[in-house]
């Protein structure tokens, strides 16, 4: 079965998370909602999905702070986390390309990161584009930092990071990436000219597994028609023919 | 007596220009017919707090000059991409940028909630947000004995909410539901203007079911009826975002001629918009 590179990283997603018990998923990640989705499908056990730009799927009932709250009392796995801009040390930025609030190219803002990164146990970096533009030596702006001093409270942090071209492990103790995988169509020369921070190798890097049909399948026909009705804009890109297939027309 | 009854004409011009407003995010109850209102009468000078974002509505009150500075977590138009207004006027230092994290901004109204002078929160240490914010302080937990450092957030009181929620009932009170974080607008605010789809002729105290998802009449000063008032923003399960609207404005914003056709046809012709 043909898979769509952006079904690959839904799928990389899904293997990381398979094992966790309360996976949430934050604003603007369509991706990682998607692989959260999978992963309960093909859970044996009792594994909770919350996503916050839902409504069906999202069953707080004590506002929107309920999330953070629960994080930090340690009830919740697994968490997404992006970055306009991640660095080798697993800063993340997410408010500024560029040092001056003037001359910068200015993006969204912090959302819930810099609470979230501390607290939850897995957090998965997830930045598509996997060039020396969104991986770079030194983020400019620190929205969360990768790793705090030891008298920090700090439960949580970087768990990897999964790109449109590979999958890092971080190592909290090091503060440094390693590269577990590299998608179909690359080399490791490749993603090391891609990336703008040095990380750690082995000489034989395997392949990122491909989805299973039976995944593909149960992501095409049971989860997409499911985030269609929050994430609709990615759900046509990514399946073009979903809305006539859901009978509304669009 | 409970709440004035209003026109969302009348509740705009209420607020005055250089007020402390509190705002809630798309999936909450965004109030954008009061919005087109405040462009309307030309408010000047807000200091926007949003709990914790915002999308068009606060794009479209910085591109219309309302603003003076915005507080919160992300300004973006979420999935129709970056909030084109507010980045041109970062960019050109026209307002005032405070960034935040999503909890935070929900505890600064948590500890005006419980008068307390600020409240301790989690993480941040390290970020560029707090090295930006000279409002937030770093203490040592008293109760710690490894001096372990914790993020404290001042209490913050705003001078006005403003949201738009599905019904208020014929006293006054505002029908919710689990939009909790709305009451956490409301209980932190010295005025709170709601406006609602509709008012409706029951008491909601008068079931136990309707009750739970209550802002009490008590908190709000005025109501104003507004029918698809959080339009192009969705509102619960009442009606979805417009992608079509919203997409229209993500593109045409993006030029200053684009925004002020933008604004001509949508507020101040907005008799004329179906």
């Amino acid at each position: 079965m043909d898979c769509h590179p952006q079904e690959l990283l839904i799928s990389v997603i899904t293997e990381i998370i398979a094992g966790d018990h309360h996976v949430a998923v934050g604003a603007a990640s369509p991706i990682p909602g998607c692989a959260a989705l999978l992963a309960q499908l093909e859970a044996k056990h009792r594994m909770d999905v919350t996503i916050l730009h839902s409504r069906r799927e999202n069953r707080f009932t004590d506002g929107a702070r309920e999330l953070f709250d629960i994080a930090s009392q340690g009830r919740i796995d697994t968490f997404f986390l992006g970055g306009v801009q991640i660095d080798g040390a697993a800063n993340i930025n997410l408010v500024r390309i560029g040092k001056k609030a003037e001359t910068g190219r200015r993006f969204a803002g912090s959302f819930g990161s810099a609470l979230m990164y501390f607290v939850v146990p897995k957090v998965i970096l997830f930045r598509e584009e996997h060039s020396p533009r969104t991986l770079v030596e030194k983020v400019d702006f620190i929205s969360a930092p990768g790793t705090s001093p030891k008298n920090v409270y700090r439960p949580g942090g970087p768990y990897g990071l999964v790109t449109g071209r590979a999958v890092f492990l971080f190592d909290r103790k090091a503060g440094r990436f390693k590269l577990i995988s590299l998608h179909p169509g690359q080399t490791l020369e490749k993603v090391i000219d891609a990336t703008g921070f040095r990380f750690d190798y082995s000489t034989s890097v395997p392949q990122t597994p491909l989805p299973t049909p039976a995944r593909l399948s149960l992501l095409r026909q049971t989860v997409a028609p499911k985030v269609y009705k929050f994430y609709p804009e990615f759900t046509k890109r990514l399946y073009p023919d979903i809305g006539a297939q859901l009978g509304d027309g669009s | 007596m409970g709440p004035a009854v209003q026109s969302v004409k009348q509740m705009a011009s209420s607020v005055p220009d250089g007020a402390l407003v509190g705002v809630p995010a798309d999936y909450s109850g965004v109030p954008m017919a009061v919005t087109r209102e405040l462009i309307c009468c030309e408010v000047r000078d807000l200091n926007l707090f949003c709990l914790p974002l915002t999308t068009i509505q606060g794009d479209m009150m910085i591109g219309a000059g309302c603003v003076k500075s915005i507080e919160a977590a992300a300004v973006t138009l979420g999935e129709f991409g970056r909030a084109p207004q507010f980045t041109r006027a970062v960019g050109q230092g026209k307002i005032e940028m405070l960034d935040s994290t999503c909890p935070a901004l929900h505890a600064q109204l948590q500890a005006s909630e419980k008068s307390v002078p600020f409240m301790p929160l989690r993480g941040i240490l390290g970020s560029d947000i707090l090295s930006q914010r000279p409002d937030w302080k770093v203490i040592e937990n008293p109760f710690s004995e490894t001096g372990e450092p914790i993020v404290v957030l001042p209490a913050t009181l705003l001078d006005v909410s403003i949201f738009h929620a599905p019904y208020a009932d014929q006293n006054g009170n505002i029908w919710i539901g689990r939009r909790r974080e709305l009451a956490t607008l409301a209980h932190a605010s010295k005025r709170v203007l709601v406006t609602v789809e509709e008012i409706l002729d029951e008491d909601f105290f008068e079931s136990e079911a309707r009750a739970a998802g209550v802002l009490p009449a008590f908190y709000v000063d005025s109501i104003a009826e507004a029918q698809n008032g959080a339009w192009p923003c969705g509102l619960q399960d009442l009606y979805e975002p417009d992608s079509e609207e919203l997409r229209y404005y993500a593109k045409v914003a993006k030029s200053e001629e684009g925004f002020s056709d933008y604004i001509r046809s949508r507020v101040f012709h907005q008799d004329e918009v179906a």
